[in-house]
């Protein structure tokens, strides 16, 4: 196959990969907003009738999985089209990182049953995509010089799981805060009565970024090693050295509070949001407004 | 005497405060906020020339920011008391925890309690052997200490063994950016492709050493460059790869070997790498005066200034009276458009063309003030000519003459000593390996007693989730064993 036909293929396949997921997010919502109506006749709120949304239900979890598996080989054919692993540019990043996201979502999905959280995961991945195609498209070309390393494939593969992982907890973690406030004015909005309880949204965003600080923590220190070749050190406060640092301090900080001192809740899921942010930060701003050495060729 | 009394206990009030645990989580937090400012301000361990340009553009604040060391975040008092600080405040924490964990260490575990029915997970189950709970849960590795009716277990320890390695290999990666700033070095070189360099201060554009790092203790190396290849894509213009040839050889006259040396492949001399940082064109001419003697025959380097390496530079000929100097641009492949004149349009030379404006006078380079070799200070000098020159083109500017008669190209050698980055390596990956151990293990108790019936509960620290299906097990294994 020729790289541009691999090229084009992948283009295809990302663009048949967001019609499923837009047929995930209509389904989610029609799912969401279904579950509104309560029986006539009870308002007891034990009573309600999920069985009517539990198949649209499923079928937007099919479409999300659908959506991954063209996603997937999406991905894998624009790095066949430029011989090399399919990040060296923003658009790359993009659409391998809205792979690690909906990766990270269905494997959380299997294990810890986060259908409800379906809504926000696909819109977040349509909104990447659709940002990756329209703004930050680049054509399929080789590396420059300075990305020419196996350290491209170890470092960055790393910082987009944990990118993932960490947007996933911090969907889970604005859950909580929303659901918090519904909670202490009274009760939850129908819509969320099936949604887990609070404790389980607080543990579950907390069990995601412990799973992943220690890969965060492996994508710096890999950077660092690769820094050293290329550039002549491992360190040099770089933009996005800094915002990476500051990432794994908030994340560590967070892993702190929660473990040594026992912040539970409230506080704890905004110290998350606000970790996860700065990692928002370092990819968005960083990337097409920083200097320094981690900006490449138009974008 | 009760003023020593009280200082001894203020200071120990204030230790305590400094290794809390909340302490830490705001000197962390601060930490983050702190390093802010670094990556939104121009830094000048980075990149001076910004630093200078917003100088230049915004003087009376940058000014003030430069007294707030806002141009040095990462090496401010402010910065550096967060930083250490912190490591104060961790090393007071993770050292007696150390000491107490290995004290711990050979220890069996607490005693059971008097109350299980207390704890987590209690269950009252028909009367089991303990002899047969004890071989069960020492299969499972688990510490076990027994008394005459119970068993008191414990399991997990690593947990604490990972967290006080992380924060004691945190320290070590501290000291390791200590030592090389402390004993390193590092300068860059330019060189002209067919030149030799020899690894002593003075062949330094510029260098700079740790303040405890003599500077008679570079490496005695010599390097001569002898072929750099640069390809280009043609669509995009962008670089593909950088290949740069040397001859080496340590010390120098000693015999040469042959090395290549790209952007991700330095060469290593011990602790000190040689490394391709940046690359360029040096246009070479002939300057002749009036009588047609040859004053100046070489190539010059020139800063590349875009992508298409449009380079500016300098030729400064102070041999000549009066004066002469040339500020020039070197344009591989020439092209032209109406709104910015000339410029490169590829990186490559295909099509050269130098541009030079002429002037006379004093370069003053008599005055002791260090000069840009890239530039020349015109305040004492007159313009006598202006001309775009191709290959093997000559200029009569009247007090002599100008030939462009090729090029080289040149690239710019990083050479770094940096001796602490191996112990920073160790420390990266002992943090990491510690990190793991103790985020992935759940420590956890387990208490079985007997008093009539037989009691089973248990404790997961920090509410780590399993143990209740540890219990389970244990429960049936047991009761199945009857």
């Amino acid at each position: 196959m020729s790289d541009n036909s691999a090229a084009l293929l992948s283009n295809n396949l990302i663009y048949a990969a967001m019609l499923f997921y837009t047929l995930a997010f209509f389904a989610h919502a029609v799912e969401v907003a279904w579950s509104v109506k309560t029986p006539a006749k009870s308002v007891k709120k034990t009573k309600l009738d999920f069985s009517r949304t539990e198949r649209i239900g499923r079928l937007a979890s099919a479409f999300m999985v659908i959506g991954f598996l063209f996603l997937l080989p999406g991905v894998v054919f624009r790095g066949i089209s430029a011989n090399r692993v399919p990040w060296g540019n923003m658009y790359e990043f993009s659409i391998t990182g809205a792979l690690a996201f909906s990766a990270a979502y269905l494997f959380a999905l299997k294990k810890y049953k986060l259908r409800w959280l379906g809504l926000p995961v696909a819109i977040s991945v349509l909104l990447t995509l659709g940002t990756a195609v329209t703004l930050l498209y680049r054509p399929s070309a080789p590396l420059m010089p300075a990305l020419k390393s196996p350290w491209l494939a170890i470092h960055v593969s790393a910082a987009i799981i944990s990118g993932g992982v960490f947007l996933l907890a911090n969907c889970i973690a604005a859950t909580y805060l929303i659901l918090d406030r519904y909670e202490q004015k009274g009760v939850r909005p129908v819509w969320a009565e099936k949604l887990p309880s609070l404790e389980v949204l607080d543990n579950l965003s907390y069990r995601l970024v412990a799973l992943v600080f220690p890969l965060w923590t492996f994508s710096v220190i890999a950077g660092a090693i690769w820094a050293e070749a290329a550039w002549g050190r491992y360190w040099g406060w770089d933009p996005k050295e800094t915002w990476a640092f500051i990432t794994w301090v908030a994340y560590a900080a967070y892993l702190h509070a929660r473990v040594t001192i026992g912040w539970r809740g409230r506080k704890a899921a905004w110290l998350c949001l606000l970790a996860g942010s700065t990692f928002l930060f370092n990819y968005i701003y960083i990337n097409v407004w920083g200097t320094g050495r981690h900006t490449y060729s138009g974008l | 005497m009760s003023t020593v009394l009280d200082t001894r206990s203020f200071l120990r009030w204030c230790w305590r405060q400094l290794t809390s645990m909340r302490t830490a989580l705001i000197l962390l937090l601060l930490l983050a906020i702190a390093a802010i400012p670094g990556s939104l301000f121009p830094q000048r361990s980075q990149n001076p020339i910004q630093v200078k340009q917003f100088f230049a553009e915004n003087p009376e604040t940058a000014i003030w920011l430069d007294r707030l060391s806002l141009f040095n975040v990462f090496s401010s008092p402010w910065f550096s008391a967060i930083y250490l600080l912190l490591f104060i405040s961790l090393i007071g924490c993770v050292l007696p925890r150390s000491i107490e964990h290995l004290k711990a260490i050979g220890a069996k575990p607490p005693l059971t309690p008097k109350y299980l029915d207390r704890m987590e997970f209690y269950t009252e189950i028909k009367k089991i052997d303990l002899d047969k709970v004890e071989k069960f849960l020492r299969k499972k590795h688990f510490r076990i200490r027994r008394d005459e009716n119970s068993i008191s277990a414990e399991k997990g320890y690593a947990r604490e063994t990972g967290n006080l390695l992380f924060h004691l290999s945190l320290v070590l990666i501290l000291l390791a950016v200590g030592i090389g700033s402390l004993l390193g070095s590092r300068g860059d070189a330019i060189v002209n492709v067919g030149d030799r360099f020899i690894n002593t201060p003075t062949s330094y554009d510029i260098l700079s050493f740790g303040k405890y790092q003599a500077e008679d203790s570079l490496p005695p190396f010599s390097l001569t460059v002898t072929d750099f290849k640069a390809e280009y894509d043609p669509v995009t213009n962008a670089a593909i790869d950088y290949e740069l040839t040397v001859l080496t050889a340590n010390p120098a006259g000693s015999k040469e070997i042959k090395k290549i040396i790209k952007v991700n492949q330095p060469l290593a001399y011990g602790s000190t790498k040689i490394y391709l940082q940046a690359n360029g064109y040096s246009p070479i001419v002939i300057v002749r005066d009036k009588s047609g003697k040859i004053i100046f025959d070489g190539p010059t380097p020139f800063l590349p200034q875009d992508a298409n390496l449009s380079s500016i530079g300098a030729i400064k000929i102070p041999d000549m009276d009066p004066q002469i100097g040339f500020v020039g641009s070197f344009l591989p492949t020439a092209d032209r458009d109406p709104i910015r004149g000339g410029f490169s349009s590829y990186p490559e030379v295909l099509d050269p063309r130098l541009l030079v404006s002429i002037w006379k006078g004093d370069l003053g380079l008599n005055t002791g003030i260090p000069q840009s070799v890239y530039r020349i200070d015109t305040s004492k000098m007159e313009r006598i000519g202006l001309k775009a020159l191709v290959l093997n083109e000559s200029y009569d500017f009247g007090e002599g003459s100008i030939t462009f008669t090729g090029w080289k190209s040149w690239v710019n050698l990083q050479i770094v000593n940096d001796p602490g980055k191996g112990f920073a390596l160790v420390g990266a990956i002992l943090a990491i390996l510690g990190l793991l151990i103790s985020l992935f293990t759940r420590q956890r108790r387990i208490w079985v007693k007997q008093s009539g019936k037989t009691q089973v509960a248990g404790l997961a620290k920090n509410g780590i989730p399993g143990l209740e299906q540890e219990i389970d097990e244990l429960v049936k294994e047991m009761s199945n064993e009857r």
